[in-house]
């Protein structure tokens, strides 16, 4: 192909000529298959015919998307073992502990041995599974009373009486051990009324007591422990936690790679090709459903087979869910990033948009909490909207009907903000 | 330019490619580019030469369409940008920026696979890594390449769209003279195929090698345009001797050395164009010593564009 130098006399050439093999070996592919493309500019340097079919534009965006992110091990980490961990502790913290025992301190009366009011209401006490007393000298009560060791402080108010005192005769059948000789006055209970403990131990105590000494229930009440899954507290946690990731994995996801591509001038030279904008923007919202699926299923799996998390709506439906969600802070994490120009700038904003969510929209503890006034823009928060629209579902078991105003609040969410990244966006 | 004879009449060469008249850009009070006026014909490769900060980039980016000028007009293959046929333009477009980082993680083929899905036209992704000699790192990841082989991928995806005109903003800036012959080896092969090219550089020798036409631009003007050999026979000598003097002559008295034909002097550093080295030297070296100046340094050298700058604008390009 000697044309292909001759083509080109340029005065300069004699200066730097290109090296000899250039011609020999470089793959001018086009005109090893088209003789006549071998002229130079007879044709736009264009192979005639391709048999390679370019994949759809806005599949193969949405793929790099995809391959980015999982060749990004702390990504992986923050998105699927992050919350798992979060679900154990807090599973952990709050797992169930049987029936709680009051803890209760018994003041001393100066003196020792069971013949003492005090020395026999603590053999009285210990006789019982749901109190947990110990014999302590008033100012030691006292202290643990205040550093919240114990919930509740008995003083016997007459141990002359108990100890000369026996023991009421008749009326005592059904007590465990025998009770040291009470009257009305005869013991003072020492309490903050404010403290939830304190009242529900001097209830316990003060029921025990005098049940003890003979009272008589007048009307005969029957228990039913509620500890059935769907009414815990972890049965509320994890749908929780899946909002929760579904915030976090969907804001930080686009709102970084976003940033990064336009520090890295990725973006500007993406603007310079024929591609279209809604394409760029929806290959993020695309590459999320991938990942939304996979969070929803790690996190309700592991609630599931850990703690008997069920999911007692249809699961069609809680993917339904999620899906409008997840897009929803999609959305909001590219408007996060439409105009932001450092990794430091957004993660700033993130943070702004997602902690008050965080704390607001009923995670770890139910929203409806807050004052009632807060109430109205409480509930248009999107993950307020998620989380009630996920607990609907999981817990219990309603249909998509019942969530209608959460999911169009989520869509509007995920619309608009969409529309205004759309508008907003920052090319370079 | 001259056509050559062996082109056949098909060839659209002279027609123009890119074109921009009274060209105004300015950011805040600095003014980028002032009035330019160009014309790049099809299958021309055609530079911008000039130190930084003169005006190349936002010259380039504004026939990129990713600027918008303040004032004056625009054409890129016949058509203006914003008219409604801007993806259409596109098309036919590829563009090469500075300092653009490619996703670290994705892989060379992916990379340039996505930007071929860009493109409605456009060649096979593996005919081009062979074009720019990455077939061995086909495989790696963009993060693992040297910067040559950064710059070739970055070569890669703007000729997988198989565009008609290229626009090369500063290609080989901060690469190693091997990786720089290469990347030379490459642009012109795409010169050769046809293509026009629109090249940024501020290496004299890159726009002397690879251009048909450059202008040399400085403070966002047009200070010079022809091709290299006509701006450096402009200077009306071959050779140029630059010293340096402890002491002082004249400008004038130098410029009636024989063989000289033109002074330029800064600070002690003088640059002589001569017709001949020869015929120059010794009548220079009798007259610094008739003034009594001690000569600190002295070097010839054959005329480059780099003289050309100088002479027009007293700076050197890479200081300037």
């Amino acid at each position: 192909m000697p044309d292909v130098i001759g083509a080109k006399p340029r005065p300069s050439l004699e200066q730097t000529l290109p090296p000899a093999d250039a011609v020999e070996t470089g793959p001018l592919t086009g005109a090893a298959r088209d003789p006549e493309a071998s002229v130079p500019g007879a044709t736009p340097p264009l192979p005639e015919a391709s048999r390679y079919r370019p994949v759809n534009p806005l599949l193969e965006l949405t793929l790099a998307r995809i391959r980015e992110f999982v060749r990004e091990p702390e990504a992986v980490f923050w998105v699927f073992v992050f919350p798992v961990l979060l679900a154990v502790a807090l599973g952990i913290a709050f797992r169930e502990t049987g029936p709680a025992t009051v803890q209760v301190a018994v003041e001393a009366d100066g003196r020792q041995g069971p013949g003492s009011g005090s020395g026999r209401l603590m053999d009285w006490l210990e006789g019982r599974s749901d109190i947990e007393a110990v014999l302590l000298s008033p100012e030691e009560a006292a202290r643990a009373l205040r550093t919240g060791r114990v919930a509740l402080v008995l003083r016997p108010a007459r141990s002359e009486a108990a100890a000369s005192g026996n023991p009421a005769a008749g009326e005592t059948v059904s007590a465990p051990s025998p009770l040291p000789d009470l009257d009305s006055e005869g013991l003072v209970y020492r309490y903050d009324p404010t403290r939830p403990d304190s009242r529900v131990a001097r209830l316990v105590v003060d029921d025990a007591l005098q049940r003890g000494m003979g009272r008589e229930d007048v009307a005969q009440m029957r228990d039913e422990a509620v500890a059935q899954p769907g009414a815990r507290y972890i049965d509320f946690l994890i749908p929780g936690l899946v909002g929760l990731n579904l915030m976090g994995s969907g804001m930080w996801g686009l709102g970084f790679a976003v940033v990064q591509a336009r520090t890295r001038k990725l973006l500007k030279l993406l603007a310079a090709t024929p591609m279209r904008r809604t394409h760029f923007l929806l290959s993020f919202m695309l590459s999320r459903l991938i990942f939304l699926a996979l969070e929803v299923v790690a996190v309700i799996s592991f609630g599931w087979v850990a703690f008997g998390v069920s999911v007692h709506g249809s699961i069609l439906e809680l993917g339904v869910i999620s899906l409008v969600g997840s897009m929803s802070f999609a959305g909001l994490g590219l408007l996060v990033a439409a105009r932001t120009r450092t990794i430091e700038g957004v993660s700033g904003l993130m943070n702004l948009v997602m902690l008050p969510m965080w704390l607001l929209s009923g995670t770890f503890f139910a929203a409806t909490r807050f004052p009632e006034f807060w109430q109205p823009v409480i509930q248009v928060l999107p993950l307020t909207a998620l989380n009630d629209a996920l607990r609907a579902n999981i817990n219990e078991g309603l249909p998509l009907a019942a969530s209608l105003p959460d999911v169009l609040v989520m869509a509007a969410w995920g619309i608009v903000s969409f529309l205004l990244a759309l508008r907003w966006f920052r090319w370079q | 330019m001259t056509v050559p004879p062996s082109m056949p009449p098909a060839i659209s060469v002279g027609e123009v490619a890119l074109s921009c008249a009274a060209l105004v850009k300015r950011y805040g009070d600095v003014v980028a580019v002032d009035g330019i006026h160009l014309e790049v014909r099809m299958g021309e490769c055609f530079g911008l030469l000039g130190p930084n900060g003169a005006g190349k980039t936002t010259t380039v980016e504004i026939f990129e369409g990713l600027t918008t000028p303040d004032g004056g007009r625009v054409e890129v293959l016949g058509q203006g940008w914003g008219e409604g046929n801007d993806r259409v333009l596109r098309e036919r477009l590829a563009v090469q920026l500075q300092e653009t980082q490619f996703a670290d993680r994705l892989t060379v083929v992916e990379t340039i696979a996505m930007f071929r899905s860009l493109y409605k036209r456009g060649w096979e992704p593996d005919e081009v890594i062979r074009l720019v000699e990455l077939e061995e790192k086909r495989d790696a990841r963009v993060g693992k390449l040297s910067g040559g082989q950064k710059q070739r991928l970055a070569i890669a995806c703007a000729l997988v769209a198989a565009p008609q005109v290229l626009f090369l903003d500063e290609p080989t800036t901060g690469l190693d003279p091997q990786a720089k012959l290469q990347l030379w080896d490459l642009i012109e092969k795409f010169r050769s195929r046809g293509g026009t090219i629109l090249l940024t550089t501020h290496y004299m020798e890159e726009a002397s090698r690879l251009c048909d036409r450059v202008a040399i631009m400085d403070h966002g003007k047009v200070i010079a345009l022809d091709t290299p050999s006509a701006l450096v026979e402009s200077l009306g000598a071959d050779e140029i001797v630059e010293f340096s003097l402890e002491g002082f002559v004249a400008n004038d008295r130098l410029s009636r050395l024989p063989g000289v034909r033109g002074v330029r002097s800064r600070d002690g550093n003088y640059l002589l164009t001569v017709s001949s080295v020869a015929e120059a030297l010794p009548a220079l070296l009798a007259e610094v010593e008739i003034h009594q100046a001690r000569l600190v340094g002295l070097t010839t050298h054959t005329a480059t564009l780099e003289d050309v700058f100088v002479t027009l604008t007293g700076r050197k390009l890479r200081d300037a």
